[in-house]
């Protein structure tokens, strides 16, 4: 295999590599008498890091997906009881049915773990561990030290915000966003007493661990490149990884200052975000004065935002990089796909407040965030077209993982479009907290992302474990899925255009929502289905680690980029050998009517014009 | 027991799924790895295409049968509110023709390029003016929507125009409170430390305050009149509420310490709207739009929209809170000769409250 034939090259001219990477080479070679605690449990081996935040994600996944499961129970069937739940729920499911503080903490929880520790660990944290060092050609992350303990604050948050669902007084119940005053007032719901402490303190160590993730990744990116990968020569995963870990890096710190002011709301006296509040509950008027609840949505949305990219852009690399491969045909427009990555990270600095076009903000500051908000249309746009030009006059082979790429597309573009209605201050007022957003965000950052995420599991699977995974159950997993995305949020749109609010537990005495009754049913039965076949995929995971068919070319999938030029269970240090050097862009494909050239083959002396 | 026999047919299921993907991979194997991909990837190009047709039907049909359950069949029941349907409708065709143009060259594409055993694919890394048509086409698009957008914003978040009704909604857990100016027209001061719901403050106004002695205080509904313009002053006594008024495609939260204002021009009462929806049990009820507690989703308000005159009218009839405050002070007790009695009853209020703390 030509591949080989460069690697034997690369070793060959060791004289020309610089001293670092001799350096790492023989450092390479100390990793083999580990014991399973350094090698499974406190691993500083990116790889093992990347598994251990895939897993925990899923784990999560699997959590957080049966929590929705059980409050879709509750808005499909409302006048149903199940017995069941009352065993496994007890007072939270008295009678067979969800109470209205469960569903409350069930969509809380849902929505805290599926954009936190999933979409953002499991995401971004499988997979920016795994394929930076091995993309960028590194024997490992700048400081896998750092980036074990990443894994581990992770851990522990984790630990936390489960053992906040067992306290008395329930988890936290006031949505995924935290709004003081009610977050702050124990008083004013049970779930913002034990359960809000143990939800920040969770949440504050899972800003502790993206940002270690995320200063390790930037500096791998930019130092640790091999020889020859200069930036413009890097994978798309690669740059949307870095823009990431740039966004979460600049952005969770606000989060995290926005916590420890409303701790001190909590427990200190403080007035940050509470004025003129009385208790109903306690018949009492609280001495806090002066303090503005819009405040937190700021520092919130300021990181919120980003954080709807810090989940998004790993996806989009991911598919442009898998687009790019199956199609047998290099990524349309890499430098626009560069630039409008750049484009939306910037940008997404700048449209918090399109979150907040109702809370009574000054109209002249909310017409800057429409502004702003739509120009992110523009380099969404050029990715869209981009990838579609990818596919024309490819050679398409349609793996599981490109059929997740290509879900994805569409899913953005589908959920991408519902922003254009959302970002309009105008129209937004109509449409703001209603269904309407709920499909919004479920298609664009939700599902799309998950897909981007499947995508990545596929694609990487033989170079994670030296197996494949199974074709058939991954394409029913596919189909059954992407049509189940669309049957859930879809017609959810029509309810948000009939006014229906979100984070309603029941809608029955209500005039103007409760024609929706049987469409509630339809979509409650479809995310069943859609969450029992996401087992397929679990199944098809864990089996494979040890049954699946073993993987036996080093390069399956044909791809150019330089983790197919490690062995095909690569140990820790990536390489045996020397680092290859690289020669070229990652996107060489059908060049020349060469099926496809490595990132590691010099330019031959007849090639057409390179990148 | 039927659970247990769902759980088991599922699992069963699971199982058969998962011998028929390991047999397939065998039979793949036997077959030829190359074979057996190419039989699939025909299979999954085919669904490409399928996906794509069954897709666009599912939207039509979706459309057929839930449009009519959204507002805009019945149009919007405010002036404003018309602008909205108006953008809405603008905004749908432009993304509308975008998602069909794109989704359509996606999953055609994928069928198209298919992989076949000699085709030979198009070395086409970059186009610079290809790429500068999609980065144009949708700016300008975006402008005219951001341009008409925003003058709709200014007119919905500009001054109330004079002839406005006034009203204060106040939202509390779970409910909320409407208050008019009375005579004077004029909202008394409040402040929420005064507030005390056994002795009928329920928004703490001062009574001090002149102005608050004619102002009325209700829970029942918001009255407004028709084509009268209606300005509503938004507070909340506790966490963030929300008043959504979809009927009139109008929201904004209600913040506590920070009050908040929102109008519009209501076009049809709540009588034209009964016929005009042909639902006898019409109402336009103001859902609280902000996650608020375990209560949320019960936190139903009410508008009733009249006329003049029968707004005049509803007003003439209600009494200012400040009696209810101070039974004595009101002229219909004071005629009474026992205006000891009334004294005493408001002593047994003050002291019920008391032991109450």
């Amino acid at each position: 295999m030509s591949t080989e034939a460069v690697l034997h090259a690369n070793v060959g001219t060791a004289g020309a590599q610089d001293v670092h990477h001799a350096h790492d080479a023989h450092h390479g070679d100390h990793h083999h008498h580990e014991s399973f605690i350094s090698k499974y449990v406190f691993s500083m081996d990116h790889k093992m890091i990347a598994k251990q935040f895939l897993i925990t994600g899923m784990v999560w996944a699997v959590l957080g997906g049966l929590m929705s499961v059980l409050f879709r129970l509750q808005l499909g069937y409302p006048d149903s009881t199940f017995p069941i739940l009352e065993d496994l729920l007890g007072k939270w499911a008295k009678g067979g049915r969800i109470s209205a503080e469960a569903y409350y903490a069930l969509v809380t929880t849902h929505g805290t773990v599926l954009v936190f520790f999933v979409l953002t660990a499991g995401l971004s944290g499988t997979f920016s561990n795994f394929l930076i060092p091995l993309q960028v050609g590194a024997r490992d992350m700048a400081s896998p030290f750092m980036n074990m303990l990443s894994y581990w604050f992770f851990f522990t948050a984790s630990v936390i915000m489960l053992s906040s669902i067992f306290v008395e007084t329930g988890p936290f119940s006031g949505g995924w966003t935290a709004y003081p005053p009610l977050s702050a007032l124990g008083d004013a719901s049970p779930g913002s007493k034990t359960g809000m402490d143990l939800w920040l303190v969770s949440m504050a160590l899972f800003v502790v661990s993206s940002l270690l993730g995320g200063l390790n990744y930037i500096a791998t990116v930019l130092n640790m490149r091999t020889k020859g990968m200069s930036m413009t020569r890097l994978p798309l995963t690669i740059w949307a990884f870095f823009f990431t870990a740039v966004l979460g890096v600049l952005s969770f710190p606000v989060l995290f200052s926005g916590f420890i002011l409303l701790i001190f709301d909590r427990h200190f006296g403080t007035s940050f975000y509470l004025s003129d509040i009385f208790v109903a509950s306690t018949q009492q008027a609280l001495p806090n004065e002066g303090g503005s609840a819009i405040l937190y949505q700021h520092l919130f949305w300021f990181l919120g935002h980003p954080e709807v990219y810090i989940i998004l852009l790993p996806a989009m690399g991911m598919a442009s990089e898998i687009l790019s491969t199956n199609a047998r045909k290099p990524i349309f427009g890499y430098m626009a796909m560069v630039a409008s990555l750049f484009a939306i990270a910037v940008l997404a600095f700048l449209v918090w407040a399109h979150h907040m076009f109702v809370t009574g903000l000054n109209p002249f500051l909310g017409s800057i965030f429409v502004l702003l908000t739509l120009l992110i249309a523009i380099p969404s746009a050029i990715k869209v077209f981009n990838w579609l030009t990818t596919l024309w006059r490819g050679n398409i082979r349609f793996t599981p993982g490109m059929l997740f790429a290509i879900g994805f597309v569409s899913l953005f573009i589908s959920g991408g479009l519902t922003g254009i209605f959302l970002g309009n201050s105008a129209l937004d007022i109509h449409l703001h907290d209603t269904y309407f957003v709920i499909a919004h965000f479920h298609i664009v950052m939700g599902v799309a992302s998950m897909f981007g995420m499947f995508a990545g599991v596929y694609h990487w699977y033989p170079k994670m474990y030296g197996r494949y995974m199974n074709n058939t159950l991954a394409y029913i997993h596919f189909w059954v899925t992407l049509v189940g995305a669309y049957l859930i949020f879809w017609p959810m749109h029509y309810q948000g255009l009939a006014g229906m609010p979100r984070r309603y537990y029941d809608y029955s005495v209500w005039e103007s929502f409760k024609h929706f009754t049987e469409l509630n049913r339809f979509i409650s039965t479809v995310a069943m289905v859609v969450f029992a076949v996401q087992f397929l995929f679990l199944i098809n995971f864990f089996y494979s680690i040890w049954k699946g068919r073993k993987v036996t070319t080093q390069n399956p999938w044909g791809a150019t980029t330089l983790e197919w030029t490690t062995p095909i269970n690569p140990g820790h240090g990536n390489w045996p050998g020397e680092i290859p050097e690289v020669h070229r862009w990652a996107y060489d494909y059908g060049k020349d009517g060469v099926e496809y050239i490595p990132q590691t083959q010099k330019i031959g002396e007849n090639e057409s014009a390179h990148h | 027991m039927t659970t247990f026999l769902i759980i088991a047919v599922i699992v069963l299921i699971f199982l058969v799924i998962v011998q028929i993907a390991k047999a397939s991979e065998y039979v793949s194997v036997l077959k030829g790895e190359k074979v057996a991909q190419q039989q699939s990837n025909k299979i999954n190009a085919f669904l490409m295409i399928a996906f794509l047709v069954l897709g666009l039907i599912g939207v039509y049909i979706c459309n057929e049968m839930y449009y009519k359950d959204t507002l805009f069949p019945q149009g919007s029941a405010s002036v404003q509110g018309e602008k909205v349907d108006s953008m809405f409708m603008i905004t749908t065709a432009v993304t509308g023709i975008v998602f069909l143009i794109t989704q359509i060259l996606l999953f055609v594409f994928a069928y198209k390029y298919q992989e076949k055993e000699n085709r030979k694919v198009f070395y086409f890394p970059h186009n610079t003016t290809m790429e500068y048509i999609w980065t144009g086409i949708p700016a300008i698009a975006l402008t005219v929507l951001v341009a008409i957008g925003l003058r709709n914003w200014f007119e919905f978040t500009s001054e109330a125009p004079k002839n406005a009704i006034v009203v204060e909604i106040t939202g509390k857990q779970f409910g909320w409170i409407y208050r008019y100016g009375g005579k004077d027209g004029i909202l008394g001061k409040k402040y929420y430390k005064n507030i005390d719901e056994a002795g009928s403050n329920q928004l703490g106004q001062i009574w001090d305050d002149e102005a608050n002695h004619d102002d009325v205080v209700t829970t029942q509904a918001m009255y407004i009149v028709k084509d009268r313009p209606a300005k509503l002053v938004i507070n909340s006594r506790d966490v963030i509420h929300d008043v959504g008024l979809p009927h009139f495609r109008m929201k904004m939260d209600a913040v506590p310490g920070i009050p908040t204002t929102l109008w519009f021009t209501p076009k049809y009462t709540t009588k034209e709207m009964k016929e005009r929806t042909k639902n006898p049990n019409f109402q336009y009820e103001i859902s609280c739009d902000q996650m608020c507690g375990n209560g949320h989703y019960s936190m139903k308000g009410l508008v009733e929209v009249v006329t003049q005159a029968e707004y005049d009218a509803w007003l003439a009839k209600q009494k200012p809170n400040y009696y209810a405050a101070f039974p004595d002070k009101d002229p219909s007790n004071a005629k009474q000769p026992a205006d000891t009695a009334a004294k005493s009853a408001t002593a047994q209020v003050v002291l019920a409250k008391k032991t109450k703390i």
